[in-house]
């Protein structure tokens, strides 16, 4: 591999945008391509497939072998709310592998003691989210239900990609909250991104079953999502 | 990424090593059977000096292809590396969890 080609893969990672090494194992030469790159043919499919997985391979195509080795971002899960079932949900998310940050302006809730060990910030997400956006290989929960609190984050989370974007609030929460995002210029198609009754429908009652049900529908998204076409080059 | 992950990182230091004019492989898990160690698109990387960064093992291998770098660091052929089980007649290392892998090692340009 040549050091540019290490350059720009590692530019990438750098700037979590998942990318691909490609290597011909006959010849040694080496590509990267990000997500969302143009890869026609065979070798295409095989690297979308690798994306979606995470999983590197072999493939083997036309009788030549390439070793496909896929860099994916380490997801995060930025949690809008600093109540019950975040305290649960910051622990079991950090235990599957992710990156949390609570956010939550109202002091009350969010405590140091209440989030031991957790990426606490007690700013509005407006600021927070200015300090460190938002980007596709982030979950975005809201939990507040309080439109003053819940309703930019949300936004923000559609107008960057986040992977998934949930949010807490009964069926008639929902609908004025989708009425205010409507009203923000947001078509249907990009309001029905968001998960809302947040979870996955497992009859969860308590906030530990709660943010179960809310973990398992990050992953689900995480692991069947679409490619997303990345809105600019990092380069 | 963060800065503690970035220092750790074995391609992040393999191109901080190569700019600072030192010579770099790159060794690279491409194929596991059975039970291994560390996933397909694992990497360890090694200087001339034998400095290294990141694992291809748990550390059951680590030293074999070390030496192999520092070979493919001088004549800057690729080579492709097998390892199985630990077995004396075949093998003078291997993984002692039963599984076998191939390991990609070629010179940083």
């Amino acid at each position: 591999m040549e050091l540019a080609t290490l350059e720009r893969l590692n530019a990438y990672r750098r700037a979590r945008v998942a990318a691909a090494l490609i290597t011909d194992m006959g010849s040694g030469d080496a590509s990267v391509i990000a997500e969302g790159d143009e890869l026609d043919g065979v070798l295409g499919e095989a690297v979308a497939s690798a994306f979606r997985s995470g999983r590197s391979s072999v493939v083997e195509l036309d009788g030549a072998r390439y070793f496909l080795n896929v860099y994916l971002p380490p997801p995060d899960v930025v949690v809008i709310g600093a109540v019950h079932i975040s305290q649960v949900l910051a622990k079991m998310a950090a235990l599957a592998g992710f990156g949390v940050r609570i956010i939550d302006p109202r002091t009350a809730f969010a405590t140091p003691e209440r989030f031991a060990g957790i990426n606490l910030v007690t700013d509005w997400p407006a600021d927070a989210l200015k300090d460190k956006p938002l980007d596709t290989y982030t979950a975005l929960v809201a939990v507040t239900h309080d439109p003053k609190i819940d309703d930019f984050p949300i936004a923000e989370a559609l107008r960057r990609g986040c992977f998934y974007v949930g949010a807490l609030g009964s069926r008639r929460t929902h609908a004025s909250r989708l009425d205010r995002l409507r009203a923000e210029g947001f078509a249907d198609k990009a309001l029905a991104r968001i998960n809302g009754p947040v979870g996955l429908p497992i009859g969860a009652a308590s906030p530990a079953e709660i943010a179960v049900a809310i973990l398992a529908q990050i992953i689900e998204a995480l692991r069947t999502r679409d490619i997303i076409l990345r809105k600019s080059d990092v380069q | 990424m963060n800065e503690m992950m970035m220092d750790l990182d074995p391609l992040v230091t393999a191109e901080t090593w190569r700019k600072s004019g030192r010579e770099v492989a790159i060794a690279t898990v491409i194929e596991t059977w059975g039970s291994a160690p560390r996933p397909a698109g694992s990497h360890l990387v090694i200087d001339s000096d034998a400095n290294f960064e990141g694992s291809v093992s748990g550390g059951c291998v680590e030293g074999a292809v070390i030496s192999e770098a520092l070979d493919v660091i001088s004549t800057g052929e690729a080579k492709m590396l097998e390892f199985g089980v630990a077995d004396e007649t075949a093998w003078r290392v291997g993984l002692s969890c039963g599984g076998r892998i191939r390991v990609y090692v070629e010179r940083l340009g």
